[in-house]
């Protein structure tokens, strides 16, 4: 089984770009930063200079490294995006299993719980916690996101753990008196690890775009510098009017590799998993 | 059928409650004086209004009172539209400086949702097990719903506007008019509505193409299109029955998605300083006006929750399953 999923992942263009792009991206903001003795904010050199040779994407109307700042925006977008995709996916796996497997008043219960979550927007939820508990630091950021993301992923997992939970083998280790949590992780999580890795992924890129928004009108982190705070330092200082493009292209074009990134691969991911959607 | 939208009336007047809930909260969660501290922040500009905003908003909170009087009276004031007066404008209403804002919104979010959703959905499902379209109409797709709101607004604004100078890039008409029901006025009111409707459109248009290739490409190799082909029924046809069954999740995905549009939509007025909601809340958070940022909440999940209500109301007209009783969709 994992030597087939094998053959079959390395043999997809769709998987191999979108995880080389990514890999790629993740490396100049994992190890890029090493490189990069001043700190991101610090005044280096000539205001406004178009990207050349000492700097690669020019500097900003304060005369600060524009390449310094994305490289470590990078790693502060991957951070919130794992972070916060991560806490989503871990509560959207317990609401989903949990409702799943356990039915009656407690998936009753999860269920309303999770429609109200669902209809609630987002955003507009961000925007009232971060402002008034204010959010100072990526991994916050990341934390409130998560506390919002999740339904969907639970709504989902809950309807696979449904379809699961009347087969065979887990009626088996029901009898064999085996418990509700070891049943869940032993008999129905590796069933759909492949979906759950899914999940996490579109989570992974879904937390990043919320964060670049919340960066945008101001409520990013103050600790650190994101591709959103770029953005929204760009807007607020009139990049767009003063034509210095090098300064609101990068951070942008940034965001939407990694997620494009992260949705092509999850598209290839899904048809190695998926005998049915393989083209070969 | 009544429950299937009694259902969805509870979840949403469980939302409603929860929304206010939080509303009334949040600001009590705040250590000291939520008043006191809300107004120190704020940067209200004139020195008198500071006590006049201190006296109402002490007498608004009611601290004095039982906590359980203060969340019943929050309810009160919410049902007589009392949204409280605005920090940043002063001393304008809340609820007036909203009401003013609301119709811009609802001016490029309605469009673009709906325009992007039909046309997106064709597009998927032209798209769909056509190799040629196919290679196009998808990386694209997948491009587009990747881009941040934000991004194509600001590139959209600096190319069209700053550097061809074709569209003007601020506000939601030229400062130089007057609102009237002039000709020259909607002229310019459209001309600065086409930019941040364009980039909405686009953006929202990706996802829903990928959704649709992917159902319709689900519903192709299902039992009743293979027993139609077998029948030698024409394609065409085949791919009606598809596309009429694939509108179905199409419909429950817009559902789903009202919150990440209103959001993207928030972020474009911004990009494009165009007077709705977004560019209120924007000043809200500069000018740490809590009072206005709590209105447009509870106005954006009101507006969220009618625009869920009204897609039910499609639902059930879409889907005759859900009017002979069974709960079509998952509730």
């Amino acid at each position: 089984m994992k030597t087939e999923a094998l053959y079959f992942a390395v043999r997809n263009t769709k998987l191999l770009v979108g995880a080389g792009i990514i890999l790629v991206l993740l490396g100049i903001g994992v190890i890029g930063p090493f490189f990069i003795e001043k700190p991101p904010t610090e005044y280096v050199g000539m205001q406004m200079q178009p990207p050349g040779a000492e700097y690669w994407l020019g500097t900003n109307t304060f005369g600060q490294d524009l390449w310094a700042q994305f490289v470590h925006g990078l790693r502060t977008t991957f951070l919130v995006g794992a972070l916060g995709g991560g806490i989503a996916a871990v509560i959207g796996m317990v609401v989903g299993f949990l409702a799943g497997y356990k039915g009656g008043w407690i998936d009753e219960i999860l269920n309303m719980l999770t429609n109200i979550v669902l209809v609630l927007p987002t955003l507009a939820v961000l925007f009232i916690l971060n402002a008034y508990i204010g959010v100072r630091s990526a991994g916050m950021q990341a934390l409130f996101i998560g506390l919002t993301q999740w339904p969907w992923a639970a709504r989902s997992i809950r309807a696979q753990t449904f379809s699961l939970r009347g087969r065979d083998f887990v009626d088996l280790a029901r009898l064999s008196g085996v418990g509700s949590g070891r049943i869940i992780a032993r008999e129905i999580a590796p069933n759909m690890s492949s979906y759950l890795l899914l999940t996490f992924i579109l989570l992974f890129g879904g937390s990043i775009l919320i964060a670049s928004s919340l960066d945008f009108i101001g409520l990013g982190p103050t600790d650190a510098v994101s591709l959103g705070l770029m953005l929204q330092q760009a807007h607020q200082w009139s990049a767009m009017h003063l034509g210095l493009w090098w300064w609101f292209v990068p951070p942008g074009a940034g965001i939407t590799l990694i997620v494009g990134a992260l949705y092509v691969a999850n598209v290839g991911l899904d048809e190695v998993f998926n005998p049915k959607l393989r083209e070969l | 059928m009544r429950r299937y939208f009694g259902r969805k009336l509870l979840i949403y007047g469980l939302t409603f409650f929860m929304a206010v809930t939080v509303n009334w909260l949040v600001p009590r969660l705040m250590p000291g004086d939520p008043v006191a501290s809300m107004l120190a922040r704020a940067r209200v500009a004139q020195p008198e209004a500071q006590e006049a905003l201190r006296v109402y908003y002490n007498n608004l909170f009611g601290f004095d009172l039982p906590w359980w009087q203060q969340y019943l009276n929050s309810w009160g004031s919410l049902f007589r539209g009392d949204f409280g007066i605005s920090l940043w404008a002063f001393p304008t209403p809340v609820a007036d400086l909203l009401t003013r804002a609301v119709p811009y919104s609802l001016a490029l979010l309605v469009p673009s949702i709906l325009l992007s959703w039909v046309v997106g959905n064709r597009l998927g499902a032209l798209a769909a097990r056509r190799k040629v379209l196919d290679n196009t109409v998808l990386p694209v797709s997948y491009v587009l719903t990747a881009t941040p709101y934000l991004w194509l607004a600001a590139l959209m604004a600096w190319g069209f506007g700053v550097v061809w100078g074709i569209f003007p890039v601020a506000g939601g008409y030229s400062f130089s008019m007057t609102p009237s029901f002039t000709w020259d006025f909607f002229v310019d009111l459209f001309w600065h509505w086409l930019l941040p409707f364009s980039s909405l459109f686009l953006v929202a248009l990706g996802g829903w193409a990928i959704g649709m290739r992917n159902v319709i490409i689900y519903e192709l190799e299902s039992d009743y299109a293979n027993y139609m082909s077998a029948l030698g029924a024409p394609q065409k046809l085949i791919r009606r029955y598809a596309f009429r069954n694939a509108v179905l999740p199409q419909i429950t995905g817009l559902a789903l998605q009202l919150g990440v549009l209103v959001a993207g939509a928030l972020v474009t007025e911004i990009v494009f300083s165009y007077p709705g909601l977004g560019s209120l809340i924007l000043a809200a958070i500069q000018n740490k006006d809590f009072f206005l940022l709590q209105g447009a909440f509870l106005f954006i999940v009101l507006g969220v929750l009618i625009a869920n209500f009204i897609i039910d109301v499609v639902y059930v007209i879409v889907d005759p399953r859900t009017r002979v009783g069974m709960v079509g969709a998952a509730a």
